[in-house]
């Protein structure tokens, strides 16, 4: 980050729809979505389940349903990815942008020893031979730090724990070092203690390859310490977006007071019951004309859920080349 | 799954698959050795002996040509295997595979293939059987393809059905992720997870394909003589029901000692194949 006109960003997206069909008829399920991501930098984006943030990450693999309907911009080391052949596409996943899945039980074939889950992405994009392939696996598991390596390359997924696993799923998804690296919700599945090893381990990977991180986590402590920049979702676009200590320092979004109001903390007293959002996420198929969480929100007027709110840019007092910006025109009055 | 050698130990502990696999076995066996050697040449017709009962001379005593039973049994069997391998391999060579890519493919090509195999699946196999017949004649030939015709929409569904279910698991997503097309998912990660649906349909469609030619050629549209088959022992056995009604009882017995064997060998490979089961070892 120097004062030099800025490069080209790893990843650029702008204004990213996507329409899922339903029962009921088209849905939109992301409204908008804009991030602009430099090298090795890491972003972080929170939000409650089914705001989008999941979506977010296969719309910018490439991986939405078939009949998705997708418009906008993703622009990944100035190659548009929106509408890009699928034989393309495939040439950049798991070359150029890898993914590491939410669930390490399932997203691991059980029918397979693992080197040889390892191995496919090297043997497809590196066109590595079987042994060549096999010994850089084991690299891979040592580097991701799975104990005994050496021993568990002909092991089954069963025969791992969720923590052994995950870091299986990460070694798969480091095999070909790629520029971008996708974490959905990495570590939900695991226990506690095993959460923060994990992710210490993809925060240290990040930084040693210098890939960029998109996190995605509905946990908000995780992000503290995790990434440079944090991105708040709601109802299938970004509230409010900002520079990782600048949003803890001061939220500006009604709906990110509600996150972090929502948190469980050390010091409560007893029998304390922990503040709550009223109200749930609107369905898909009734979004609001206006705000999304006019619905829900407190400081919400009329018009609030007449006029869709605008991103307006807050002044950093710590300055920042992250600007902070919040889609919520009241922000100032709350 | 753990290795090979776990599956072959879980496998012998199971009572259906032992039982199952004995008497398969067995099948193979008389097929394999009735092409060497038999009692009796099988068309060799001695009148004066006909309807003879069981005696040293014959096991099981000999039919209304004066035939040995015990002979007929044991070529036929060579045709009800015959039947069976071809029948389900045509299934299984043209099934699993469109099965495979309408799930890979989704969209159209999915309903194309799976309305046509709606469409062949409602015809029953022997209606589809004497359609072939009345076109190109009976005979063995016709009677396999019109079962292994039969069977191709069988394992079309049931590949597809079996795969959706893969391609629905996030190691398939996983796998996208890493930039595999769905040629590539397909063979490493679908079929290898199907596998065990398709064998257990394989033993349970082997049998149904038994039976089949026995009722294609007790009709009278299947084997040919002097070629012995089980259907057509009963075929006619049947006009001398009341003399000698122990004719129809050995080769109905062999039908259905064949398709037991054969049902219980599939709900053994069934648990056995089954990673579920696995865990709990």
């Amino acid at each position: 980050m120097t004062d030099m006109p800025k490069p080209s960003p790893l990843l650029q997206v702008t204004d990213l729809r996507v329409t899922l069909p339903t029962a009921r008829g088209w849905a939109q399920a992301l409204r908008g979505v804009s991030l602009r991501m430099e090298r090795g930098q890491t972003i972080g984006l929170i939000g409650e389940s089914g705001c989008g943030k999941s979506l977010t990450a296969l719309a910018l693999m490439g991986l939405l349903p078939e009949r998705a309907q997708v418009s906008g911009s993703v622009v990944l080391q100035g190659q548009e990815l929106v509408g890009m052949p699928e034989p393309q596409l495939c040439r950049l996943r798991g070359a150029r942008m890898a993914m590491i899945f939410q669930e390490p039980m399932t997203a691991l074939n059980p029918l397979q020893p693992i080197w040889k889950q390892i191995a496919e992405p090297l043997r497809l994009h590196q066109h590595m031979g079987v042994s060549v392939a096999k010994a850089r696996a084991l690299q891979l598991l040592e580097r991701v730090q799975l104990p005994r390596a050496r021993e568990r390359l002909e092991a089954y997924p069963h025969q791992l724990s969720g923590g052994q696993r995950q870091r299986v799923m990460i070694s798969m998804a480091l095999a070909c070092s790629p520029d971008l690296l996708i974490a959905d919700e990495p570590t939900t599945a695991l226990d506690v203690t095993v959460q923060k090893e994990v992710l210490a381990l993809i925060k240290q990977l990040v930084n040693e390859d210098g890939m960029g991180l998109l996190l995605i986590s509905h946990d908000l402590g995780l992000m503290q310490d995790q990434v440079d920049r944090v991105m708040v979702m709601y109802g299938g676009s970004v509230v409010e977006s900002s520079a990782t200590p600048a949003l803890f320092a001061h939220r500006a979004h009604p709906y990110t007071r509600g996150l972090f109001a929502a948190r469980p903390r050390l010091g409560l007293a007893r029998g304390t019951r922990l503040t709550t959002i009223p109200g749930s996420v609107p369905e898909l198929m009734d979004m609001p004309a206006g705000c999304a969480f006019a619905d829900r929100c407190e400081w919400a007027v009329a018009d609030c859920h007449l006029t869709p709110p605008q991103a307006e840019t807050i002044e950093c007092r710590p300055a920042s080349e992250l600007t902070h910006t919040v889609t919520c025109p009241r922000w100032r009055l709350t | 799954m753990p290795g090979k050698h776990s599956v072959w130990r879980r496998a012998l502990r199971h009572p259906s698959f032992v039982a199952g696999g004995a008497m398969v076995l067995l099948l193979v066996l008389c097929a394999v050795l009735s092409q060497f050697w038999s009692p009796y040449p099988v068309g060799d017709i001695d009148i004066p002996n006909k309807l003879a009962s069981p005696s040293a001379a014959h096991w099981l005593g000999t039919d209304s040509l004066g035939r040995d039973i015990g002979a007929l049994l044991w070529v036929g069997s060579q045709n009800s295997l015959l039947v069976g391998f071809i029948a389900v391999g045509i299934g299984l060579g043209v099934g699993v595979p469109l099965g495979l890519l309408a799930s890979a493919r989704r969209g159209w090509v999915e309903e194309v293939i799976m309305r046509v195999s709606d469409f062949t699946f409602a015809f029953p196999a022997l209606l589809l059987a004497i359609m072939l017949t009345a076109i190109y004649g009976p005979g063995l030939v016709v009677s396999i393809v019109a079962i292994g015709i039969f069977n191709i929409p069988v394992f079309a569904r049931i590949s597809r059905g079996a795969a959706n279910a893969v391609w629905s698991r996030d190691f398939t997503a996983a796998a996208r992720s890493a930039g595999q097309g769905p040629l590539a998912i397909t063979w490493v990660h679908v079929l290898p997870n199907i596998a065990s649906v398709l064998i257990v349909q394989a033993t349970i469609q082997f049998a149904i394909a038994i039976l089949a030619e026995a009722a294609l050629s007790y009709l009278g549209l299947g084997t040919q003589p002097p070629q012995p088959s089980w259907g057509r022992m009963l075929n006619e056995a049947q006009s001398q029901m009341f003399q000698a009604p122990m004719l129809a009882v050995y080769p109905g017995a062999a039908i259905a000692l064949a398709v037991l064997g054969l049902n219980l060998l599939g709900d053994g490979l069934r648990d056995v194949l089954d990673p579920r089961w696995a865990r709990q070892r």
